[in-house]
């Protein structure tokens, strides 16, 4: 078992993680129509939106209560109403989801109470749906964040059902907040290809893939939409990926009795195996496509092709836990050694299946000393990590989020058979590119004499 | 074929130094030593291969390839032979000789001014110039273009007249010692010699395996002074006539070129290795004892058994912590030559089981070692075709296959471990401190975590425990427009899912919620 170790240190030097408001307010843009709204201080929606528009290179639509002195003293209620009447006058969302900040958790405010209030005083808010998730800056980071929001988002908009009446060729796929978009998307092919039909919670494919629209819109510009939330009942099946989406999954099951299966990850062979299997079995099919198949075919041939690379390479690795779980085991398998992990968030329980003896719940600062300490070989985390990786002359692989010094961050897909093979090229051919010449003086010997070398004379031609 | 190469090729093949050559009949020998190849059923490399092996290693100079695309083009910076000084060894050059040279008998001209742009452009201390079959067949001098430019541009230019229809990349290599015999050795003089000064012939410092020695040679105040051809510089390889003793590493490829030092220079030579540790232990020693013999200090040999007893308790003291993660695993080795065997007895005191030894290239005397070795000659083989080899790891016979490249998938597609032990390695196995190399090498990839997932089942190899009947597919397919269920049969009304019990346990075609799903990942 992993030992989760919370290093002693007060100061933190370039942090890893990204707050747990911001993962909500990624997640409520994978609604359809949304509005993500902060309930905080202005500069906390103006540094988060910053954070998300250099990742994606999109307008975010991203709001805030604008909390002053004296409403946070007295409280905010009436700043929520007012930012949903102006949203709405505005942008017309269909979709408000509201997340708190450090700020008005320190007051503590009932929200919750307060909003149930106003909804029910504002019989004109009635077509808008909101959702309340409680997200203090000073717990969790961002994949915790968005997992509040979907849970969030299932507790307000998924009906209860009493009865179970299923469309087989339905399921939910909850998405935990590593996947990117491409990842997503080799997700849903999977699962159509076994003639399964997928509701998506979030989905981000269709709202920030970095498209051109026809119109400007001042919401998300495509998600999960309202009808299908409220379908999820129906679903014969929920497939979570990661495990901060457990919680959502279970309150499905709670509310409507969809059973569920979580996957920690869905990159690398065994795990990819375990979730096509499960599509197998739901699909009742005794075979997968030819596609599939050949798929895992061509992934065991890279796995040969990439363990000259990757065995014994030294890694460092920084992210959110389900991220970092999902690349350690897949690069361990692979016999890479994990020298130093750290993460943002000690509540995950997969830092203790971590393939490694321990995982630093710190920062960037952590990651560089580790890495440097281990005499790693490559860094993975995000692009912060790009001073670190200077500093250590060693490259630096940018998973995870932010990613704002490369662009096209959201088609990297690094899940499925197809995925897992690009992952392990990359990482093979970063090792390759890192090639060492060999000198004399490596080896303890004494460099060529000077006797021998060739004097250039003048051309005579 | 020219009379010049004619001769010079029944020169090579009648060989006296060569054991084998010897004991054949004056008829035998007359036939010379080339196997004829068989059409459909030969591999490996030609004369040309050969020659540039042996020469390209020496690093400052330009290796020039007077040939159609093909035989640069294909090949050239391929292999791993490692420089500490000068790159341009792997520059590819090559005269790229189209149909109109070649119908119009341009070549020879195109040749001379390739050299004059080669020698403005970079100055390098020799060109060396290869022949390949097409300039041979059409009849370009290139001795004649060689001398002339030579004499006109003040860089030697040497010819290599080595055109691969001639045969085997052996005769390459030894064509290839020929002409470093008739041009470069011998043309210069080093500044001062030493009684310790030797010539090293057959080692191209792949991946940097001669400075895996080389310490052991700078503590014994051994010099390197004409190195054949591994780091070396030209003007290195040019004085090698002033070397004491020679020492013939790996392979007879170059016997000629070690024989004729010796008659002509009286440079003694002998034959060793430096893979495996007691081939290490066993090269020092002799090259100790000849360099006394040719006039060193005696006090050479008590310094030369001191550091071998230094270093052999090292090595062993390092492979002993590897030995738990090597000892019981199956080898099959499928080499040649003399690492038949070098390699054979460190692997198996390390507690790995040699399944068996290819005695490919192999002399009778390696055959023997072999035998002695593995106490019988039950696991020597000769070829083995790739299909035999594949079931023999498919059936997990053995755990790992160490050879060279060509064999590396069959190993690989038989999802079994494989280490690269011949001349395209990207590591180096030499000396004692090699011998720790491999058998890292051996521990990455044989215990890899990844060969126990790769060899197991896939989603679909076992039966599902419970399958559902389906609905037909609903609404239509969002490509071709057809909508679901025409002209398909609709299956029958799937039985509807047992009420579920309660929140959890809800099950469906037998899949519940688990609350750990770890076992997969």
């Amino acid at each position: 078992m992993t030992k989760v170790v919370h290093p002693r240190h007060a100061l933190s030097t370039n942090p890893l993680k990204s707050s747990a408001p911001l993962g909500a307010a990624l997640a409520y843009l994978g609604i359809e129509s949304a509005i993500p709204l902060f309930h905080g201080s202005q500069g906390c929606t103006a540094f988060a939106m910053v954070h998300l528009v250099r990742h994606f290179k999109e307008a975010v639509p991203l709001q805030t209560t604008a909390m002053n002195e004296i409403s946070t003293i007295l409280g905010g209620a009436e700043q929520i109403e007012e930012a949903i009447e102006n949203l709405r006058k505005k942008s017309a969302p269909k979709f408000i989801g509201i997340a708190s900040t450090a700020l008005t958790e320190t007051r503590g405010e009932d929200v919750v109470g307060e909003l149930k209030e106003i909804v029910a005083r504002r019989k004109d808010f009635a077509d808008t749906a909101i959702v309340y998730a409680s997200t203090p800056d000073f717990t969790g980071a961002l994949e915790d964040g968005w997992a509040r929001a979907v849970e969030a988002i299932i507790a307000t908009l998924v009906p209860e059902a009493p009865e179970r009446d299923p469309d087989l060729r339905r399921v939910n796929l909850l998405c935990g907040s590593h996947l990117t978009i491409a990842e997503v998307e080799e997700l849903v092919r999977l699962i159509r290809a076994f003639g399964l039909d997928p509701i998506v919670l979030p989905d981000l494919t269709s709202s920030l893939d970095g498209h051109v629209g026809d119109d400007w819109r001042g919401t998300s510009l495509g998600g999960t939409t309202l009808e299908d939330i409220a379908a999820m009942p129906r679903s014969a099946y929920t497939l979570a990926v990661g495990e901060s989406m457990r919680g959502a999954a279970r309150l499905l099951e709670d509310r409507a009795m969809v059973p569920y299966r979580v996957f920690p990850s869905v990159t690398g062979l065994k795990p990819v195996d375990a979730f096509i299997r499960t599509l197998m079995a739901l699909s009742g099919q005794q075979d997968a496509p030819p596609s599939v198949k050949r798929d895992r075919a061509r992934l065991l041939d890279a796995s040969l092709d990439a363990h000259f690379h990757t065995g014994g390479l030294k890694v460092a690795i920084g992210a959110d836990p389900d991220l970092l779980f999902s690349l350690s085991t897949t690069l361990a398998g692979m016999g890479a050694e994990i020298v130093t992990a750290v993460t943002t968030s000690q509540a995950s329980p997969v830092l203790e299946r971590m393939p490694c003896d321990e995982v630093l719940v710190g920062d960037l600062g952590d990651l560089e000393r580790g890495a440097a300490a281990a005499g790693a070989a490559m860094l993975l985390t995000h692009s912060h990590g790009r001073q670190a990786a200077h500093r250590l002359h060693l490259p630096l692989v940018r998973v995870g989020f932010p990613i704002f010094d490369r662009i096209g961050a959201q088609d990297i897909c690094r899940v499925g058979y197809r995925g897992t093979r690009a992952f392990l090229y990359e990482i093979a051919n970063i090792a390759q590119a890192q090639h060492h010449a060999a000198t004399p003086q490596d080896f303890g010997a004494a460099p060529i004499a000077e006797e021998f070398d060739h004097v250039p004379h003048a051309a005579t031609c | 074929m020219a009379d010049a190469l004619k001769d010079k090729i029944a020169d090579v093949f009648n060989e006296p130094a060569c054991g084998t050559n010897v004991s054949k009949s004056e008829q035998q020998r007359k036939k010379g030593c080339a196997k004829p190849l068989t059409p459909g059923a030969a591999a490996g490399g030609c004369a040309f291969d050969g020659a540039m092996i042996a020469l390209q290693p020496i690093v400052d100079a330009a290796h020039l390839v007077h040939a159609p695309l093909a035989c640069a083009g294909n090949s050239w910076d391929n292999r791993g032979a490692a420089s500490s000084g000068s790159i341009l060894y792997r520059t590819g050059f090559t005269t790229d000789m189209t149909e109109l040279d070649i119908v119009m008998g341009h070549g020879e001209k195109k040749l001379y001014r390739a050299i004059k742009e080669l020698v403005a452009a970079h100055n390098p201390p020799a060109v060396f110039v290869y022949s390949t079959c097409v300039p041979a067949l059409i009849g370009d001098d290139i001795d004649a273009v060689c001398k002339a430019a030579t004499e006109k541009f003040g860089t030697p230019c040497i010819p290599v007249n080595a055109p691969g229809y001639v045969g085997s990349k052996n005769l390459g290599n030894k064509l290839a010692g020929e002409a470093l015999f008739d041009h470069v050795i011998g043309t210069l003089e080093p500044e001062e010699c030493t009684p310790y000064d030797v010539n090293i012939i057959g080692d191209y410092n792949l991946s940097g395996e001669l400075w895996q020695v080389k310490p052991l040679l700078d503590r014994l105040g051994i010099r390197i002074l004409g190195s054949i051809t591994g780091d070396a510089r030209y003007r290195q390889v040019a004085m090698a006539h002033r070397a004491k003793v020679t020492m013939l590493v790996c392979s007879k490829a170059l016997i000629n070129l070690a024989r004729k030092l010796d008659e002509t220079y009286g440079i003694p030579f002998f034959e060793g290795s430096f893979y495996g540790i007691s081939d290490t232990s066993e090269a020092l020693r002799i090259m100790c004892r000849m360099l006394v013999e040719q006039g060193a200090e005696p006090e050479l040999l008590d310094r030369c058994e001191a550091l071998i007893a230094e270093e052999e308790a090292k090595v062993w003291a390092d492979l002993d912590r590897l030995r738990p993660r090597v000892a019981g695993r199956k080898v099959l080795l499928y080499t040649g030559g003399h690492k038949s065997w070098s390699v054979v007895s460190a692997l198996q005191e390390l507690g790995m089981e040699v399944i068996g030894t290819s005695v490919r290239k192999a002399t009778d005397e390696d055959k023997e070692r072999v035998k002695e070795i593995m106490q019988t000659d039950a696991h020597m083989f000769d070829n083995m075709a790739p299909k035999d080899m594949y079931r023999l790891l498919k059936d997990a016979k053995a755990d790992v296959l160490m050879s060279g490249g060509r064999s590396q998938f069959v190993a690989l597609k038989a999802k079994m471990p494989w280490v690269d032990v011949n001349q395209e390695k990207h590591e180096p196995y030499a000396g004692y401190v090699g011998m720790i190399d491999m058998v890292r090498a051996i521990d990455r990839a044989v215990n890899n975590p990844m060969w126990a997932e790769l060899r197991s089942d896939a989603p679909w190899d076992d039966p599902l425990p419970a399958t559902t009947v389906m609905p037909a597919h609903k609404g239509a397919c969002p490509v071709t427009h057809i909508p679901a269920g025409v002209n398909r049969p609709v299956a029958p009304t799937p039985p509807r899912p047992a009420r579920a019990e309660g929140p959890t346990g809800a099950g469906f075609a037998g899949l519940g919620s688990s609350e750990t799903d770890f076992e997969d990942c």
